[in-house]
C-alpha cells in the first residue's frame, strides 16, 4: 500500500527555550502550528528545510512534518507525537503550549 | 556518606566552568548544533519533545537533606517547581533553559553534586540498593565499592567512547533490589567458604530491545581485584563490543554472539595483564571512602512496643501504611519507610519543590540526615526510630506522600514516554495514571497483594516493562498509540523476562485488559499468599491470554 504523501510543516526546537517552533509563510518562526506554513511541493519543503538548518544560532533539530489543512483551514498535525508537540505534556495541563491558550 | 574532598570540588568545578564556555559558544553561534550535542549530552543536557531535560546523578542514589533541599531550590528557581525521579536513581527536571544550565550545575557543585556522565557511551550513574546500610538481610554496604567505581569512572580516558552506554548497578543484600541481573555489569556481594567478602560479577544483562538476563561471569572476585577486573571487562567490550550498529552494540549483545565461556577467557587474560600494571588505589583512600559509608550513631534508647502499638491499633491510615511502606531495617529499634511517589492518579516518580523539602526535613529531624532514591521512583528514609513513625506518617499525610502502596499495583513504573521523550513511541504516564484511577481503593490494591506493573513508552525500556510482573510497552503502530501486554518478568533474584502475551491494546483498551488479567488471577489464586507471579508461574501464559483475548479464546 502507497504511503499517503501529505503536506509538510517545518519544524524544530527553539535555541534558548527548547520549545517547538514552526517555520510560517514570512519565513520567521512561530510557537503555534496553525501559523505554520504547509508546504505542497516537496522540492520546496526541502529547500526550506535547508534554510531552516543554516539558522543554527536560534534552533536545533530541524526536520520536516506531515501535516493537512484542518476544517478551520489552518494546518494540523496528522501524527499523535505532531500533536502532543502542538500541545505540551498530558500529566500536567498547566505546562506547555496547552498552557498559553 | 561520601564528602567530597578538593580534587573533586575542583573537578566538578572545572566541569561546570568548561560547560559553561560550552553553551556559551553554542549561544554565540561558534559552535554548530551538531558540535554542541555531544558536549551537552556528557553533562546531562537533553533537547526533548517540549523542552530541554536536564538529568542529574545521584550516585547510588544516596543523598542528604541539604542536596535534596538545593534539588527543590533547583526546581523552583530554574523549572517548573518540580523534578521526576528515574529508573537509574537519577533526578530530571524537565524545563530549564539553555542560559540557566551552568548556573543549575553550579548549584549542584555548591551541594557535591553533578550531571556528568548521565548520558553518552560512558560508564553511566552507579546504581545500588536502595536498602544499602539499612537492610537487616544485608552482608555488606555495597556503596563504598560503588563510590569507588564512581570515582574510576569518572572521565576515564580510556572509556569515554564505548560501542554504547554502560551500566552498573550493585548490591550488598541476597534479595536484589538493584536489578543487578538487568545490568551491563550486576554486582552482587557475596562470602566465599572462608567467610571473607567479595563479589559475584555478572555480565551481559539488560533491557531494550534485546533484553537478557546477566550471566555470571566470575562466582568469586576477592575485593582487592575489583577495579582491575572490571577495568578487564570494559577494555574487551571497548574492543570487541560492535560498533558497527548501534542495535547490537551493548555488551549483552557481544555476550550472546561470543558466548560466555570464552568471553570469560578473554576477560581472565585482560585482568592477568591489567593486575601486573595496575596501581591499586592506595589503601588509606580506600579507607577513607568506607570510613565515611560506617552506619549513624543510632539511638540506642528501646522503643516503646506498648506505646507504638496502640498507635497503630488506633489509627488504621497508619498501621497500613507500616504494613505496606515499612521495611525492616538491621537494628531493631529502628525502620526503613519507603516514601511513595505514586499518588493515586499521579506520575510516578514526580515530586514537588515543597514535597522534596518535607522529605528533606523528615531526613533531618527523623532520619540522621540521610534519604535515598529507588530505580521503582520512591524515595527511602533508610533509618528512622520506630517510635517515631506514627509523627512522620502524619507529616507525609500532610504533604500528600503518605499513600499506603509500596510494592502493590499502583507503586508502577513509568518512564517519561511521549509526555517529554524525544524517543518514545507512545505515552507511558496516562496510562499509569488510568491504571492507578481504575484500582483507586488501596483495600482493592492490598487484597490483589504485591505486583509490578511497570510501563516504557519505547522499545529502549526505560520503564523496566521486561521485568514487571505485567509489562507494558507503547508503541506507534500505523500512526496510533497501541500497548503491548508482556507477563512474568521479574527483577529480582529470581529474574525473568516478561513473555508478550500477544497483540497490542489500543489506548483505550489497555485499561481494561490489565483488569481482565488481574480479575482472571483473583479467581485462580490458591489464597492471598498465592501473588500473581507465583500463579503465573505455575499456570503458564495460557490462561492469562484467553483472559485478554476472549474473542479468540471462543471462536477456538
Amino acid at each position: 500500500m502507497a504511503r499517503i504523501q501529505y503536506p509538510k510543516v517545518v519544524t524544530a526546537n527553539h535555541l534558548l527555550e527548547g520549545d517547538v517552533i514552526y517555520m510560517t509563510a514570512s519565513g520567521k518562526w512561530s510557537r503555534k502550528h496553525e501559523e505554520a506554513k504547509l508546504f505542497e511541493d516537496p522540492q520546496e519543503a526541502e529547500l526550506a528545510l535547508k534554510m531552516a538548518q543554516g539558522q543554527a544560532h536560534m534552533l536545533a533539530g530541524a526536520y520536516l512534518a506531515d501535516a493537512q489543512l484542518g476544517s478551520n483551514g489552518k494546518p494540523e498535525p496528522v501524527h499523535f507525537r505532531e500533536a502532543f508537540r502542538t500541545r505540551g505534556p498530558s500529566n500536567y495541563p498547566n505546562h506547555g503550549k496547552q498552557a498559553e491558550g | 556518606m561520601y564528602n567530597y574532598n578538593q580534587f573533586d570540588h575542583d573537578f566538578v568545578r572545572n566541569r561546570v566552568d568548561q560547560f559553561r564556555g560550552q553553551v556559551g559558544r553554542r549561544l554565540d553561534g561558534s559552535l554548530t548544533e551538531d558540535e554542541f550535542k555531544p558536549l551537552r549530552l556528557m553533562n546531562g543536557l537533553y533537547l526533548q519533545l517540549h523542552a530541554y531535560m536536564l538529568r542529574v546523578a545521584i550516585p547510588y542514589g544516596t543523598l542528604n537533606s541539604r542536596q535534596m533541599n538545593q534539588l527543590a531550590m533547583i526546581a523552583e528557581k530554574w523549572d517548573k517547581g518540580y523534578g521526576h525521579f528515574t529508573t537509574r536513581q537519577n533526578i530530571q527536571y524537565n524545563w530549564p533553559k539553555l542560559k540557566d544550565t551552568p548556573d543549575i550545575l553550579d548549584a549542584l557543585a555548591d551541594v557535591e553534586m553533578h550531571a556528568i556522565q548521565t548520558s553518552g557511551n560512558c560508564v553511566r550513574n552507579v546504581t545500588a540498593d536502595h536498602f544499602a546500610g539499612a537492610a537487616a538481610d544485608e552482608i555488606e554496604d555495597p556503596r563504598p565499592t560503588a563510590e569507588l567505581l564512581r570515582q574510576w569512572s569518572m572521565d576515564h580516558p580510556e572509556f569515554q567512547f564505548l560501542p554504547r552506554k554502560f551500566k552498573i548497578a550493585m548490591t550488598g543484600s541476597p534479595n536484589d533490589r538493584a536489578v543487578t541481573k538487568a545490568h551491563d555489569i550486576g554486582i552482587r556481594m557475596v562470602r566465599n567458604e572462608n567467610n571473607e567478602p567479595g563479589y559475584e560479577i555478572l555480565i551481559g544483562g539488560g533491557l531494550g530491545r534485546t533484553p537478557m538476563i546477566g550471566k555470571v561471569v566470575r562466582e568469586f572476585l576477592p575485593k582487592a581485584d575489583l577495579l582491575p577486573y572490571i577495568e578487564a571487562i570494559l577494555q574487551v567490550y571497548n574492543l570487541h563490543g560492535r560498533r558497527d550498529n548501534k542495535y547490537k552494540a551493548r555488551i549483552k549483545i557481544l555476550v550472546h554472539e561470543t558466548g560466555i565461556d570464552t568471553l570469560r577467557e578473554w576477560i581472565e587474560e585482560a585482568f592477568e595483564t591489567q593486575k601486573a600494571y595496575h596501581q591499586a588505589p592506595p589503601q588509606e583512600m580506600i579507607d577513607a571512602i568506607e570510613a565515611q559509608f560506617q552506619p549513624p550513631e543510632f539511638d540506642t534508647a528501646e522503643v516503646d512496643e506498648e506505646k507504638l502499638a496502640d498507635a497503630l491499633s488506633s489509627d488504621p491510615l497508619l498501621r497500613s501504611f507500616v504494613e505496606t511502606n515499612v521495611s525492616q531495617h538491621f537494628d531493631h529499634n529502628h525502620a526503613i519507610i519507603t516514601i511513595s511517589l505514586k499518588p493515586i492518579g499521579g506520575t510516578p516518580g514526580d515530586a514537588t519543590a515543597d514535597q522534596m523539602r518535607v522529605m528533606a526535613n523528615l531526613a533531618q529531624a527523623y532520619g540522621y540526615d540521610e534519604l535515598r532514591i529507588s530505580h521503582e521512583q520512591n524515595v527511602i528514609l533508610p533509618h528512622v526510630r520506630r517510635d517515631d513513625l506514627p509523627e512522620i506518617h502524619r507529616i507525609l499525610k500532610e504533604a500528600g506522600l503518605a499513600t499506603a502502596n509500596v510494592g502493590l499495583l499502583s507503586d508502577m513504573i513509568a518512564c517519561p514516554g511521549m509526555d517529554y521523550c524525544a524517543l518514545a513511541t507512545a505515552r507511558s504516564i496516562p496510562v499509569a495514571q488510568e491504571l492507578s484511577n481504575a484500582f483507586e481503593d488501596l483495600k482493592h490494591q492490598q487484597d490483589i497483594g504485591p505486583l509490578k506493573i511497570k510501563i516504557s513508552g519505547c522499545i529502549n525500556a526505560c520503564g523496566h516493562h521486561h521485568v514487571g510482573h505485567i509489562g507494558i510497552l507503547g508503541l506507534d503502530k500505523a500512526g496510533v498509540e497501541s500497548y503491548q501486554i508482556t507477563l512474568g518478568g521479574d527483577g529480582t533474584e529470581t529474574a525473568s523476562i516478561g513473555e508478550r502475551a500477544g497483540p497490542g491494546f489500543s489506548y483505550e483498551e489497555i485499561v481494561p485488559a490489565v483488569s481482565r488479567l488481574l480479575d482472571l488471577y483473583m479467581e485462580i489464586r490458591e489464597g492471598k499468599d498465592d501473588t500473581f507471579l507465583d500463579v503465573y508461574r505455575r499456570v503458564g501464559a495460557e490462561p492469562f491470554k484467553q483472559a485478554l483475548y476472549p474473542e479468540e479464546a471462543e471462536s477456538v
